[in-house]
């Protein structure tokens, strides 16, 4: 068993948290202020995942930005980025509409702007 | 000459969420005036998440956050003029701009909102030793080169300042393959949110230098290092501590000021210590029928609230536009002990509402109480757990307890 001392990052209030843990199993949480502040900790000790913001290029020259709809692994990241600086994104271009499918599980990366 | 009821300079968050809700509270004519080709302000070059949690309860970028308002203006019967500047303002809330259609031409509002946000603190300020160089930015034009234009200015990078702006560069720069070896910070804590250190530099292992400062930068035609050194209990340097890091990027990240060269010309009365306007609870300026809100006013951490004072200012001002000047009763709110400042200033008891005053804890206090007073009595006191330097706080003042005013009022933190 062991203790971990985390920050949460899920909101600007960034509370302390204490999780005990017993190889990948949670027994406590303390110190957060809220569910989400569980939920956090609980992959952050197994796998972390954070949700990759960047931009990509558009065939008429604009930087577009560009989200994972859902968190994807730490590790995976800078994998993620040299696919996603690989990609020229079609125009024009709407809001929530994907980029790249599927870049790693199910993941998308899509379009966080409109680009004419 | 054209008049409109409300004319907004700026159209970042605070001018579009002013201009929705000044048209929505019936405004009939409403002009945004943007200086930039798009609208969204700041927003644009934010790519990162964290916006919106507590308006919207989801976590968006910054772009998708000032896309959310563009769609409600362009719902609206709303004007906008892009890549418009404003030149001046007079005390008659006429307004000088130009654009590449018109040339320089005038409009007057029956009300103007102020809303120009802010622009960051210069190297200049700063006083680092060293020849002017090229590969020296401030962390916002890096973050504009980065995510608008797409050009990455540096490969190996030091940052002087752990402001919000200058560690989410780091991770920003990072991701796009350039080298951030140092975030150095002259106080022995980080002015940035807990989860940008975790988020930004952790993360990649990126050092954060608490207690440390850049003594001196080389380079003839382009940045070729840094001395970093230990700084004492006053932030003067501790000789024999130095440290050199070889690298091709400087980006400073040194804090935000309103951006109120327009407001000085029009004769607005400026706070000291906000360094924005003087407002009372509507966010009427000291000219009456001109409004201020957003970072032009003071620098916001969460937009979410800039949107709020926008709101209420936009409200306000077609207000004004409809029912012009009205007599005030005038009260100061003052910042005492452990206080840095307090929004709105003063406070018209003839206004209608509970008023929130905005303020900020000039340090690190625990299990305080923030303490209202007025004529020599208590007249509020709420607890908190925590207050810090980096997060506004608020209290809210009841109708009752405005229209009981007598005389000034103070605000401060008992330990
Ligand atoms: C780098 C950075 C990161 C941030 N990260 C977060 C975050 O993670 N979460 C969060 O909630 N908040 C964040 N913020 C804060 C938030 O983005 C700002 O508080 C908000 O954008 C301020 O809005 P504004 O409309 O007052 O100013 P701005 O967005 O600066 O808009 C002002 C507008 O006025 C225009 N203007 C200025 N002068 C003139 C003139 N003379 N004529 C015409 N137009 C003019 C400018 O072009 C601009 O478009 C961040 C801010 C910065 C700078
Ligand atoms: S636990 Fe909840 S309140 Fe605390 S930082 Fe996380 S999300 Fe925010």
């Amino acid at each position: 068993m062991k203790k971990v001392n985390l920050t949460c990052i899920e909101c600007p209030i960034g509370c302390d948290i204490t999780v005990e843990i017993d190889g990948e199993k949670v027994l406590s949480v303390q110190g957060n202020a809220c569910q989400r502040g569980k939920l956090y900790v609980s992959n952050e000790v197994v796998c972390p995942v954070r949700v990759l913001t960047t931009t990509v290029k558009t065939q008429n020259g604009k930087m577009l930005p560009v989200k994972s709809n859902k968190p994807i692994k730490k590790a995976d990241i800078f994998v993620a980025m040299e696919k996603i600086n690989g990609v020229v994104a079609k125009t024009p271009i709407k809001i929530g509409e994907r980029v790249i499918a599927d870049i790693f599980d199910g993941v998308d990366i899509i379009a966080c702007a409109d680009v004419e | 000459m054209k008049v409109y009821d409300v004319v907004i300079i700026g159209g970042g968050p605070a001018g579009l969420a002013a201009a929705v809700s000044a048209y929505d509270s019936g405004a009939e004519s409403v002009l945004i005036l943007e200086r930039d080709d798009v609208l969204g302000g700041i927003l644009n070059q934010c790519i990162h998440n964290g916006f919106g949690l507590t308006r919207f309860k989801e976590s968006m970028t910054g772009p998708e956050y000032a896309d959310r308002f563009i769609k409600e203006v362009r719902k609206r019967n709303i004007e906008v003029k892009l890549k418009t500047t404003v030149l001046d303002l007079c005390e008659d809330k006429t307004v000088t701009a130009i654009n590449e259609r018109e040339g320089v031409f005038f409009v007057r509002g029956k009300a103007v909102i102020l809303a120009m946000g802010c622009r960051e603190r210069s190297r200049g300020a700063l006083n680092v030793a060293g020849t002017r160089v090229a590969g020296v930015y401030s962390a916002g034009t890096a973050q504009k080169y980065v995510n608008v234009k797409g050009f990455l200015p540096g490969k190996n990078v030091v940052i002087l300042g752990s402001g919000d702006i200058g560690l989410i560069m780091a991770r920003r720069m990072t991701l796009e393959g350039a080298k951030v070896h140092a975030v150095c910070e002259i106080m022995p804590h980080s002015s940035g949110l807990k989860r940008n250190i975790v988020q930004c530099l952790n993360d990649f292992d990126i050092p954060l230098y608490l207690n440390h400062t850049i003594t001196r930068i080389d380079g003839d035609a382009r940045v070729t290092g840094v001395q970093i050194s230990k700084v004492d209990q006053n932030k003067k340097p501790i000789l024999g501590s130095e440290f050199y890091i070889p690298c091709d990027t400087v980006l400073f990240s040194v804090g935000l000021i309103p951006e109120n060269e327009l407001s000085k010309n029009a004769g607005v009365e400026l706070s000291p210590k906000t360094k924005g306007a003087v407002v009372y609870q509507n966010r009427e300026t000291s000219i009456s029928g001109i409004f201020a809100c957003g970072n032009v006013l003071q620098v916001h951490d969460l937009v979410d609230f800039v949107s709020e004072e926008a709101e209420l200012a936009g409200k306000s001002a077609s207000e004004y536009a409809r029912r012009g000047d009205r007599e005030k009763d005038c009260v100061n709110c003052i910042a005492k002990d452990k206080i840095t400042y307090v929004l709105p200033q003063k406070i018209d008891k003839n206004q209608s509402g509970n008023v929130t005053l905005f303020f900020r804890a000039n340090g690190v206090y625990k299990n305080c109480r923030v303490v209202v007073e007025n004529d020599g009595q208590e007249v509020l006191s709420l607890k908190k757990r925590v207050v810090v330097p980096g997060e506004m706080e608020r209290v809210i003042l009841t109708e009752k307890i405005i229209k009981a005013l007598n005389g000034d009022l103070t605000l401060k933190i008992v330990e």
